[in-house]
């Protein structure tokens, strides 16, 4: 099945002197792809050449252009010697594949070298002729989109969500062949990027496969990652979730798709009354898989809160439940359990798809690392992943849930051992979405409960007569029908239409634990025994910080832990929200061992006190409001009886359960905390010490801060790496945790007042990523993005505070996107941007001249923006419509004088999120997908270790800017950076760097050229949706 | 226990103004830190100089990575690896290129070789500005200077547009650039009242009037070079006081026209003959490059410091070139020579302009004269008044103000007792 890939080299620019004597460059150019090269001439004598190539046209099959990337190598030309490469640069040419992604990729890319990072850029035409029949494609996978964002893109509609799709391959890691000792590190970098671009294309095709065979034909958050095992080999591996995604575009489709988007949401809340809920449960199974010997251990961890014990209870949960619900459930789990693993990559749904949230579930397990040995069947890895999967399905299971959403898996490898995580939230899901044809059999079964929206997936659907497991159940905040959870933990974001009092923040638990240096087998058992009491104390740490938020419910849950030689590092971050429908959190008790002396007595009132006004201050600063029984709480840190009671009883069922790991908490009178115990003080001091955060910020690691809604189009994304070095060799627990706990305070800190100037923004998506790198560093890197909000408006929608009507704006702007007549007025008045352009800005200046230089400058390119976007979308259609070559000229020259040296480089934004705040995302280009290595042999000559990694983060923008540019985006939304591998050998003055990134490159268009510039006059949607 | 490495990087390049103009001073990361903190940034922050050190590494970094760019501004516009705002590249590019008024006075009319660069080190002693920042302020000028050099079409034109500067720093540069080319020699001590913007309005004045360029449009020739065949041609302008007749007939003519004009007259009588001696014999010097160089100090001893000996003020200045150019037309001599007009012409045209620079220097000198009789009070006084030499502090942003020709010339008449 041939396609032709044509590629055409236009020019070059900024190209380095690679001639000391004539300070020029002889230049041409290599355009490889598969086994086909094709070269340029020379263009001699310049630092800007302009080859204006002919079309090189390579025929080649359609499992190729998935698998292969489009090479571009730019030399100088040496009579006499050996031609030095300038540098290179990988296309995916994935995107050109799909009829609804990028048509043409064409425009300037950064020219890029191991070793000197970039060198000039290069000017690119490539196109792909895939003769139409879109039956050709189902021989290989060509067609099939992938989408990094983990909630249904915003100009589609989901038919059907088949579900979970996963795949590795696994190949040699080029650095640790044996032809590494004979060439040059440099050489073995670039075989290792072009390694790992093959791979990610093989991948993406072998998912593509399944993504078929099930019916779909798009995967939705598509979840890519590298486990670079070192001498056992480089494995490659991803997981998503198979779709049937539809466009919503105009015409007569349109009304369809907006019909069912207006009605069905409202049908599925009073469809959804019912949902399950549990606690965590994690489990932990860790056999160590030796050369020799295989031992085997597995045990379950149960927390405090987790209101699920024992293990093995799968499948109960059913039982309990209505005859409705057994039906309604019935028909899911058979939908279900036609699939092997029931799991959704997805963290955001389709109103009315998720019914019951039962809680997280993980599964962590630890493995030697052995030499792959035939790559072509990597079953061991398959293996292992498959057990850890099934692991967490029987998780789900004892919850009662039929699936798991939310779900994702990590690794982190320290020598040759290898922690391998899942987790997931377990739920109970709407078999609407599930299977074509439920629609139908749903509609009979719809029950008359009238219960609010936005409580619903909280409400336990069983009596606490005959519940399941012991959970401390109390009635619906909000309905006072059912019954709800106290605490509610989960790895998903807050659906849309959830209830929320106050605003987010942002929760992270610490936790660094000391190792005993050893190898092999017995390193993997004590790495084993030492995980799941790290959990427990990452559980108990996060649970603290939660009350002493005044909050109830986590969100976006991510524990990673990591391994190094000589400790573990465990860190937990969430976003923690009051959830209105969940009974207010009791306060943190203290207590001592030895009660009747007083100044002990003193000491700990004085420790009560703190505790309980750091409580009422973050009431008061993230506004939660609470009445009724909410009130007595805050009155009296001591609870009431009932309280008391059942403060007492969560904590006892879990010390009886957990004997056999912890006993340090006792059974002691109503308390939660004993200062006597060393833990307790290190929990204690990890609650004290989180500074709070300053004025005019939030933050949070979700996709959508609740609270706040009437975003300006201000979007700082940013990432920041930090090592820090511990030079003390005898530290205790305590004195590492309370490093750790510094540096990451540090960090936190030094990003607010770096962003200083958005204030008020929200620091969103907050992604925290650790490592152990050597023996005595731990790396943190963080990737997030700042966004900056009306102040006056929060305030104003405070006062009137419906929580719920909020909560419903943010969906509605999310929504919006689906509302295709919009975008056609937009479209229709094309010169009213520029218009109102300097107004604007006379605006914001007046309003506030002190701050926010940077919204100005931003709106400012917005409209820019804009214009240059509407002479892209023409230029796109006409290619689309017609085929004659006139078209394709006309693009040509529209696009060069865009990129012809003199004009600016078009603006791309970037960020952590699936949406851009006041903007429409009106077409999804492709996945962008990158891996770059960077090494130097002058670190001191490149400003050090900072100097080194500065310039190459900042080469990585640039490259993934360049190439949204190139397919006609200008945005990359759902960006994540995967991977940040940093080594460095000062003493030799080397370093070494590997990064990974991705995202779907987008093109957005402004709402609207009003869209919230006068805080007076630009109340956006929410006006509409707030009751009188 | 240390941060070993710590980045932060922006999808668009953050940047602050205040520690881009710290950096630009030539401030090390501590000495930055402290004006910072001593300025209050950590006011309402809940932050400790840790993050604030954090985060002047980091724009350090940037602006260090940023000043491969900055070199040529033109590719900043179009390179990809920092994505600033439009508006933030111009105040990047324009805070980079902007100079001490302080240094560039030291430097105005030096070579720019390696000599004078190993010389900084005591320009920086003696202005107070930071070695550093006096290294990047010489190399702007060495890499403007380069630029242009070979470059076709007016001065000011080429570097507004190879440089991206603002049309201030433009006309600035060309000055610099046309000094150094010529070396004029500005750093004797007679000079020294005169400030950088009084030496870049004469520049402003020999470009449009002396160049090669300014003489002939269709050229498009050098803005830089002097036009040789016009310093030639000024020798013919001896005539004036190698003729006996002429000299004195030119003298009536002026004293014609001034008596009664001016409270000076019989000191303008006295010395008219002194004073054209000095003007023709500077004037016709000119095609050795050396007395090129000695032009302005020239001037200000052969006619600025009688003139000024005799107490006149600026409008006597201003009056008495003014006649003694009209006068100088209606010699008979030229009359009848219709074949010289349009040469005579340009040459008088020169005549103004010395006319326009010698009054520019009165005007320095009349605000000596006007603060006192001592003269060192006086310079002090000039200074005080003219823009800059007390160096700013960095942190406030010097913004110069430019000093338009007519402007000093009100300033002088209202300084100027006897003008009212």
């Amino acid at each position: 099945m041939p396609g032709k890939l044509k590629a055409k080299i236009v020019a070059g620019r900024h190209l380095p002197v690679m001639d000391r004597a004539s300070d020029l460059t002889d230049a041409f150019v290599e355009v490889k792809f598969g086994n086909t090269t094709f070269k340029t001439d020379v263009f001699p004598k310049s630092l800007n050449p302009q080859w204006n190539s002919e079309w090189f046209k390579f025929e080649v099959d359609d499992e190729d252009l998935q698998d292969e990337p489009l090479q571009i190598t730019v030399l100088d030309h040496d009579t006499y010697s050996a031609n030095d490469a300038i540098g290179k640069v990988y296309i995916d040419i994935d995107p050109l594949l799909s009829s609804e992604a990028a048509t043409v990729i064409s425009g300037w890319f950064p020219i890029y070298d191991t070793i000197h990072g970039i060198r000039g850029e290069i000017n690119v035409l490539v196109k792909v002729d895939l003769f139409n029949d879109l039956n050709r494609f189902r021989q290989s996978s060509c067609g099939v989109r992938f989408f990094c964002t983990t909630s249904i893109p915003l100009c589609y509609r989901a038919v059907v969500v088949h579900g979970f799709v996963e795949e590795l391959v696994v190949n040699e890691d080029p650095e640790y062949q044996w032809i590494d000792r004979i060439r040059t590190p440099r050489a073995s970098n670039e075989a290792r990027q072009r390694l790992i671009s093959l791979m990610s294309g093989e991948l993406q095709r072998k998912i593509g496969l399944k993504v078929l065979e099930m019916g779909g034909n798009a995967v939705v958050g598509y979840l890519q990652c590298f486990d670079l095992e070192g001498e056992s080999g480089l494995v490659v591996r991803a997981i998503g979730t198979a779709c049937t995604l539809e466009k919503l575009s105009g015409g007569g489709a349109t009304n369809n798709a907006q019909h069912t988007a207006n009605s069905s949401p409202s049908k599925d809340m009073k469809e959804s009354p019912k949902a399950c809920m549990s606690g965590c449960r994690s489990s932990h199974s860790s056999p160590v898989h030796g050369a020799a010997s295989r031992l085997a251990q597995s045990f379950s961890v149960s927390y405090p809160t987790l209101l699920f014990s024992g293990m093995g209870s799968g499948g109960s949960a059913g039982k309990e439940a209505g005859p409705l619900k057994i039906l309604l459930r019935q028909q899911t789990q058979t939908a279900l359990e036609q699939r092997e693993f029931p799991f959704f990559t997805l963290t955001s749904f389709p109103q009315g798809f998720l019914l019951h949230v039962a809680g997280v579930v993980s599964a962590r397990s630890v493995k030697l690392l052995d030499r792959i040995h035939n790559p072509d069947e990597p079953e061991t890895r398959d293996a292992w992943w498959e057990e850890l999967r099934q692991e967490i399905k029987s998780h789900a299971r004892a919850l009662g849930c039929h699936a798991v959403v939310g779900y994702s898996e990590s690794t982190s490898i320290c020598e040759e051992v290898c922690i391998l995580s899942a987790s997931g939230t377990a739920a109970v899901l709407n078999c609407r979405f599930l299977q074509d044809g439920c629609l139908d059999v749903l509609s009979e079964h719809r029950c008359d409960d009238s219960a609010p929206p936005g409580c619903g997936f909280c409400h336990v659907p069983y009596d606490e007569l005959n519940m399941p497991f012991p959970a401390q159940l109390s009635p619906c905040c909000c309905c006072h029908r059912t019954k709800v959870p106290d605490v509610l933990f989960t790895t998903i974001d807050l659906p849309t239409d959830a209830q929320v009092t106050g605003k987010g923040c942002l929760i992270q638990a610490r936790l660094c634990r000391l190792k005993k240096k050893s190898q092999g087998e017995g390193n993997a058992t004590c790495i084993s025994n030492l995980l799941p009491f790290l959990e427990y104390e990452l559980h108990t740490q996060l649970l603290n910080k939660l009350k002493l938020c005044g909050m109830n419910a986590l969100f976006g849950l991510c524990i990673q832990i990591s391994v190094g030689e000589n400790m573990l590092v465990g860190l937990a971050s969430a976003t923690g929200v009051y959830l209105s429908a969940l009974p207010s959190p009791g306060g943190i008790q203290i207590a001592g061992k030895t009660p009747n002396d007083l100044t002990y007595d003193q000491h700990v009132s004085s420790i009560q006190r703190k505790i309980n006004d750091t409580i009422v201050k973050n009431r008061e600063l993230y506004e939660i409001h609470i009445t009724e029984v909410a009130e007595d709480v805050i009155g009296s840190p001591i609870p009431e009886p009932r309280q008391r009671s059942r403060l007492f009883r969560s904590h006892s069922e879990s010390s009886d359960e957990l004997s056999e790991l912890d006993l340090s908490h006792g059974k002691k009178d109503a308390f939660v905390l004993e200062i006597d115990d060393t833990d307790a003080v290190e929990d204690l001091h990890s609650l004290l010490t989180d500074a709070p955060t300053p004025p005019g910020f939030y933050s949070c690691n979700t996709e959508i801060m609740p609270g706040i809604y009437n975003w300006t189009s201000a979007i700082q994304m940013f990432t920041s790496v930090r090592v820090f070095r511990l030079n003390n060799a005898n530290l205790t627990n305590l004195g590492l945790n309370k490093i750790f706990n510094e540096l990451c305070e540090n960090l936190l800190k030094s990003l607010y007042f770096k962003l200083r100037s958005m204030v008020p923004c929200c620091l969103c998506r907050l992604n925290f990523t650790v490592a152990v790198p050597e023996d005595e560093l731990i790396q943190v890197a963080v990737t997030a993005v700042a966004m900056s909000f009306h102040k006056d408006q929060t305030q104003e929608a405070n006062k009137a505070a419906q929580a719920h009507s909020q909560m419903k704006a943010i969906a509605e702007t999310e929504e919006q996107l689906q509302f295709p007549l919009e975008l056609n007025a937009e479209s229709a008045s094309p010169l009213s941007p520029k218009g109102s352009g300097p107004q604007d800005g006379s605006n914001s200046h007046g309003r506030a001249p002190s701050v926010d230089y940077s919204s100005f400058a931003d709106r400012c390119s917005s409209w820019i923006e804009q214009l240059r976007l509407r002479a892209h979308t023409i230029r796109r259609g006409s290619i689309k419509t017609s085929s004659s070559p006139l078209p394709e000229g006309r693009s040509r020259s529209l696009r060069s004088t865009r990129s012809f040296p003199g004009s600016s480089v078009s603006v791309v934004k970037m960020t952590p999120l699936s949406f851009i705040p006041g903007a429409k995302i009106v077409k999804y280009l492709g996945i962008i997908n990158m891996f770059f290595i960077r090494e130097t042999t002058s670190l001191r000559e490149e400003g050090g270790v900072s100097g080194f990694l500065h310039a190459f983060i900042a080469e990585v923008f640039a490259m993934v800017r360049a190439h949204v540019a190139a397919l006609g985006g200008n945005a990359v939304v759902s960006y994540s950076m995967k991977e940040c591998v940093f080594m460095e050998n000062p003493n030799k003055n080397q370093a070494q760097c590997l990064i990974n990134v991705s995202g779907d490159a987008v093109i957005f268009t402004r709402e609207s050229d009003q869209e919230g510039h006068l805080p007076q006059t630009s109340h956006p949607q929410p006006t509409e949706d707030t009751p009188p | 226990m240390s941060v070993e490495l710590d980045v932060f990087v922006g999808n668009t390049t953050i940047m602050d103004q205040e520690v881009y103009q710290l950096w630009l001073s030539g401030y090390t990361v501590g000495d930055a830190v402290k004006v910072r903190m001593d300025g209050g940034v950590l006011d309402g922050c809940d932050a400790s100089a840790e993050v604030l050190r954090s985060d002047t590494m980091d724009q350090f970094r940037t602006f260090q990575m940023c000043e491969r760019l900055l070199h040529n501004p033109a590719k900043l516009a179009n390179q990809l690896l920092f994505q600033i705002p439009p508006d933030r590249q111009a105040m990047l590019i324009d805070r980079y290129y902007a100079f001490d008024d302080a240094f560039v006075r030291e430097v105005l009319g030096k070579k720019l070789s390696k000599g004078t660069k190993k010389d900084l080190d005591d320009v920086s002693s003696k202005t107070g500005i930071l070695l550093k920042s006096c290294r990047r302020q010489f190399d702007n000028f060495k890499r403007v200077f380069k630029v242009v050099e070979e470059l076709k079409g007016p001065l000011v034109e080429n570097i507004r547009q190879h440089l991206l500067l603002s049309d201030r720093l433009a006309r600035d540069y060309a000055a610099i650039v046309f000094f150094a080319n010529h070396r004029f020699e500005t750093g004797k001590k007679k000079l020294q009242y005169l400030t950088f913007q009084d030496f870049a309005f004469c520049a402003g004045e020999l470009i449009s009037h002396w160049t090669v360029g300014a003489m002939d449009n269709q050229l498009e020739d050098m803005d830089v070079d002097l036009d040789k065949e016009f310093l030639q041609d000024l020798k013919e302008l001896k005539v004036l006081i190698t003729d006996k007749d002429l000299l004195d007939q030119h003298k009536s003519l002026v004293c014609t026209a001034l008596r009664s004009k001016t409270k000076v007259f019989a000191e303008m009588e006295a010395s008219f003959k002194n004073l054209s001696r000095g003007l023709i014999n500077i004037a016709a010097k000119l095609t050795n490059t050396k007395d090129v160089r000695d032009l302005f100090i020239d001037l200000v001893e052969k006619f600025i410091e009688p003139c000024r000996s005799d107490r006149w003020v600026t409008i006597d200045v201003n009056l008495y070139l003014t006649h003694y150019i009209n006068s100088a037309h209606i010699l008979d001599t030229f009359k009848h020579q219709a074949v010289w007009n349009s040469l005579w012409d340009e040459l008088f045209k020169m005549l103004t302009d010395i006319q326009h620079v010698t009054v520019c220097f009165l005007v320095k000198m009349g605000m000596v004269a006007s603060g006192a009789s001592a003269a060192a009070e006086g310079t002090r006084a000039t200074a005080a008044s003219s823009e800059e030499p007390v160096p700013v502090h960095p942190t406030q942003f010097t913004t110069s103000i430019s000093f338009s020709f007519r402007d000093m010339l009100n300033v002088g008449c209202r300084a100027w007792p006897h003008s009212g």
